[in-house]
């Protein structure tokens, strides 16, 4: 079946399959390999994407309920010389290491920051405990997350 | 070996250059095997065994290769039966030729009985369950009492294996060590602890899966683009199995998404590129979460005795450890991961004159163990360290002071470095670099150990106790592991550095361009680095045994000292001053008298103007020695004394790395490797069923900390410089994840009395030790 969904601003158009997750169309239909594949049980975090508005796991999102949403992905968060401020602040503090979780960690992140601009230590804690990190032990994350919520951005 | 160098003086290197592939990565840029485009290609779908030990009686695929979209469907009947190991390690490898790419005999739940190539990932998974497989089953072998029991069920029989001990045993191999006489020196010593600790299966859990790619390029050679930390050994150890010529395969690596060890295996390529080779398509193989937890490669559990005697000023005397380390199915790292328990433990605590190392490796019919970060002395360090800390108690003395009475200091050796090696003997060595003793000071003060230990602070039902030990690790397996690296000169002044040296994530392509842009006085920025692809870089044995930074990184310096020297030599002629006077920096050569020529006009002079030449060189790099970084570990825990649930409040682990090239980088590799071991400490454990499956291979069963279940690590790098390494660096990837179970241990023992030798130190586990000692008083 035929859906619409508006990804990044750009309205798209994909056959899916009954059964395809929103990741999978994502990934392999509308050519934004940013969101990752890692677990497919919605329990690591590398596929999340804003569903209107709200930070999801894509893998978990049947690609047919998407039709008519608003998807934003990594691939919609910043590009060359216009960075997101997420984006920024990870390189500043190291927190990208093999760089696999990073794109669910920009998108959660920048979600997390929109709805609260000045998260306490745990609220970002809290926010992110969805994604997994297996390189950094997550202090260089904390430390990019907490700089933008003394800046408020 | 490079003049030693004040730190301070350098201008890239001790810098935190951001990575070189960060921008790419935090923009979701397609750089990891499973981006490249599938267009095309066929999906393959493996299937699992069942059974624990069977012998495949019949395999009918007759049923899976008719449906509609199947390409191929591979068996151990159409495929070859070389035997070889999947051990990713230098030729030859020192683990056993104990496998083939179909077994037919299969030894474990998950063990791949045959593979289907077709159309879409669907389609094959569905032919998968077409396939009709008779078993004959057989006793199975599912501890390591089991595997040495007197009558135990052969597990590797076939005639075909090679380079196992004793497989009539079970044994894989064996490692015996004397140095004087231990027994005596216990019987003689003041004081003497006796313990035994066994650790559990665990698994790597990198976010990316394994993931090859197979392609024919325009000459008909085989292409793979796979997540692996082992370019070259693909690429050989492929060749072997396809029966092909290694010129007739390039190995890409491209971005990996972690692998702590679990891809220096060969576990994909083979099956993927056999795919491509026979139907002439692209192929791509992905592991599911719950294949990469089963079917790949875990931590191999051991069971280690460690017994210690001692004068009653705490000196060491004698130090005795027996190590039994089960490898599963296959003797993939099984010889060398069991040799590490030891070797990069007793050396720490060389005061003792007897020391004595025994070691086995068994088969199981149980998940296959591999290498995993720390690489044995993970396992060994928690009993080694409990038995310090046991010392200390039965002394009465701090831990922190046993330690110090007792471990290795700059100038010193221990005969375990010669005695151990990695499938034949180690090498002598003196320690260059030791700041032990300074990480034990600041490790003390942040900690707040002296106001903590033995406070046995309340909250609640929570009880409060600090913990530590030490460690060393190696940098790089000396004398035979070898790393190379080729720099050119290109028109406007910048570099290519062409790295065989494989980034896992890491950083270490970013530090070693620091390494070369340091030599060649430019800024990172004027270095393009490449690595990892078998047609266009040197050779380098890859990611492992914490050798990047110090081996590829001292061929990287090599190579750009040689280019320095060409460089130099240009410009003594366009200067008219002696080559002796220049040196490189801020883009230019700058001669005695100050006059200076720029980067840019010495390229151009040299690719167009008079005595062209590419200016370039290609140097390599062997250890002669493995210099050992040093850290030491502090946690304060907190355990609830009515449910045995266990929190790391605080953490420090101070290490010392040498000079570090790029501090955030090896900051985040002691973080990382801390919260790795915190999560094997305390919850990470794969359960297995009384037939031998794994009962819980999701990441919502098999629990890794997440950032709300971690303290702040707070890892300290002291000033340190190694002689030997490149800008006195040496290596710091591995070391961390040593620290957090004895730590840990030592801290439950501090906060509530108990002793936890088994880990993880679960909440059933703690509660259990809590309630054996109510019951005893």
């Amino acid at each position: 079946m035929n859906v619409t969904i508006t990804v990044n601003g750009e309205q798209r158009v994909a056959d899916v399959a009954a059964s395809e997750s929103l990741l999978n169309v994502l990934r392999d239909d509308l050519d934004l390999p940013g969101t990752k594949d890692a677990c497919e049980q919605g329990e690591c975090g590398s596929c999340t994407v804003i569903l209107d508005g709200e930070a999801v796991c894509s893998c978990l999102v049947m690609a047919a309920d998407a039709e008519g949403s608003e998807v934003t992905t990594v691939e919609g968060m910043g590009e060359e010389g216009h960075l997101h401020p997420v984006q920024e602040a990870m390189l500043a503090e190291g927190a990208v290491q093999c760089g696999f979780c990073t794109p669910g960690f920009v998108v959660a992140g920048a979600h997390l920051l929109e709805t609260n601009p000045h998260p306490s230590e745990l609220e970002i804690r809290e926010a992110l405990s969805g994604n997994i990190c297996r390189c950094t032990g997550y202090g260089a994350i904390l430390r990019a997350f907490e700089t933008l919520s003394e800046e408020g951005t | 070996m490079p003049d030693p160098v004040d730190p301070r003086r350098f201008a890239v290197v001790g810098h935190n250059e951001p990575k070189v592939d960060a921008y790419a990565l935090v923009t979701g840029k397609p750089v990891f095997a499973g981006d490249a485009s599938s267009d095309g290609a066929l999906h393959i779908a493996f299937l699992a065994s069942t059974h624990a030990h069977a012998r495949i009686t019949s395999i009918d695929t007759s049923r899976a290769e008719a449906l509609d979209g199947v390409s191929l469907v591979l068996t151990h009947e159409n495929t070859p039966a070389t035997m070889y190991t999947t051990a990713g390690q230098g030729f030859p490898e020192p683990s056993p030729y104990d496998t083939r790419m179909f077994n037919p005999t299969v030894r474990f739940v998950g063990e791949r009985v045959a593979a289907v190539a077709a159309e879409t990932p669907e389609i094959a998974r569905a032919a998968t369950k077409l396939i009709d497989v008779a078993y004959e089953t057989l006793p199975a072998v599912l501890s390591i009492d089991e595997a040495l029991a007197p009558d135990a069920p052969i597990i590797h029989g076939e005639d075909e294996a090679t380079g196992i001990h004793d497989a009539a045993r079970n044994i894989v191999s064996v490692v015996d060590v004397d140095i004087g006489d231990v027994e005596a020196g216990i019987a003689g010593s003041a004081v003497a602890v006796d313990t035994t600790c066994e650790t559990q299966y665990a698994q790597h859990v990198p976010i990316e899966p394994h993931v090859v790619r197979a392609y024919l390029d325009n000459d008909g050679r085989l292409v793979l683009l796979t997540s692996t930390q082992v370019p070259f050994h693909v690429r050989r150890i492929v060749a072997r199995v396809l029966d092909l010529p290694v010129h007739r395969i390039r190995v890409i690596k491209p971005r990996v998404g972690g692998g702590f060890g679990v891809k220096q295996e060969i576990l994909l390529e083979d099956v993927t590129g056999l795919v491509t080779l026979r139907t002439g398509r692209p192929a791509v193989a992905e592991l599911s979460r719950p294949e990469e937890f089963v079917s790949s490669r875990t931590r191999h559990p051991m069971r280690v005795r460690v017994r210690l005697g001692a004068t009653d000023d705490g000196t060491l005397r004698a130090v005795a450890m027996d190590v039994i380390s089960n490898t599963g199915a296959y003797g993939s790292h099984g010889l060398t991961v069991m040799s590490n328990a030891g070797s990069k433990t007793l050396p720490l605590y060389n005061r003792a004159p007897d020391v004595r190392y025994r070691g086995r490796t068994v088969y199981t019919n149980l998940p296959v163990g591999g290498a995993y970060r720390g690489y044995g002395a993970t396992q060994g360090y928690f009993a080694l360290e409990t038995a310090m800390d046991e010392l200390a108690v039965k002394l009465d003395m701090d831990p922190v002071e046993v330690r110090r009475r007792n471990h290795i200091r700059v100038g010193e050796t221990s005969p375990i470095f010669a005695a151990i090696g990695e499938g034949k003997p180690g090498v002598e060595q003196t320690v260059g670099s030791c700041e032990l003793e300074r990480c034990l000071d600041i490790g003390v003060e942040e900690i707040g150990w002296a106001d903590k230990r033995g406070a046995r602070r309340r909250d609640g039902p929570w009880v409060h106790g600090v913990g530590m030990s030490i460690h060393m690790q190696g940098s790089g397996i000396a004398d035979v592991d070898m790393g190379a690296a080729t720099i050119k000169m290109n028109d406007d002044g910048s570099f290519n550095l062409l790295i065989g040296a494989t980034d896992l994530g890491t950083g270490s392509d970013t530090i070693l361009g620091q390494i070369a842009a340091e030599v060649l006085g430019v800024p990172l920025a004027k270095i393009v680095v490449y690595s990892s692809d078998t047609d266009m870089t040197p050779f380098d044995v890859g990611a492992y045994a914490s050798s990047t930074t110090y081996v590829s990184g001292n061929a990287v310096r090599r190579a750009a000292e040689q280019a320095r020297a060409q460089i130099t030599a240009v410009a003594s002629a366009m200067l008219e001053e002696d080559a002796g006077g220049i040196s490189l920096r801020g883009e230019a050569a700058i001669g005695a008298s100050g006059n200076r020529v720029t980067l840019e006009e010495i390229a151009l002079r040299s690719l167009y103007g008079s005595d062209q030449e590419q200016i370039g060189a290609t140097a390599s790099f062997v250890g002669d020695e493995s210099p050992p970084p040093f850290l030491a570990s502090f946690a304060e825990v907190a355990v609830d004394t009515e449910t045995g649930q266990v929190r790391v409040v605080d953490y420090v682990a101070v290490a010392d790395c040498g000079v570090a090239i790029n501090p955030h980088a090896a900051e985040g590799q002691v973080e990382g490797a801390i919260a790795n071991g915190i999560g094997y400490a305390l919850t990470e454990e794969m359960l297995i069923s009384g037939h031998g499956r794994v009962r819980n291979p999701t990441l919502f069963d098999y629990k890794i900390p997440a950032a709300p279940d971690l303290p702040r690590i707070r890892a300290i790098l002291v000033d340190s410089y190694e002689p030997t390494g490149p800008m006195g660096a040496k290596s710091v990837a591995e070391i961390g994840i040593n620290a957090p179970i004895p730590t840990i241990a030592n801290a439950i023992y501090d906060a509530v009395g108990v002793r936890l030798r088994n880990s993880p130190f679960t909440a059933e586990r703690v509660l259990a030790a809590l309630d054996a000692v109510a019951s005893e008083d």
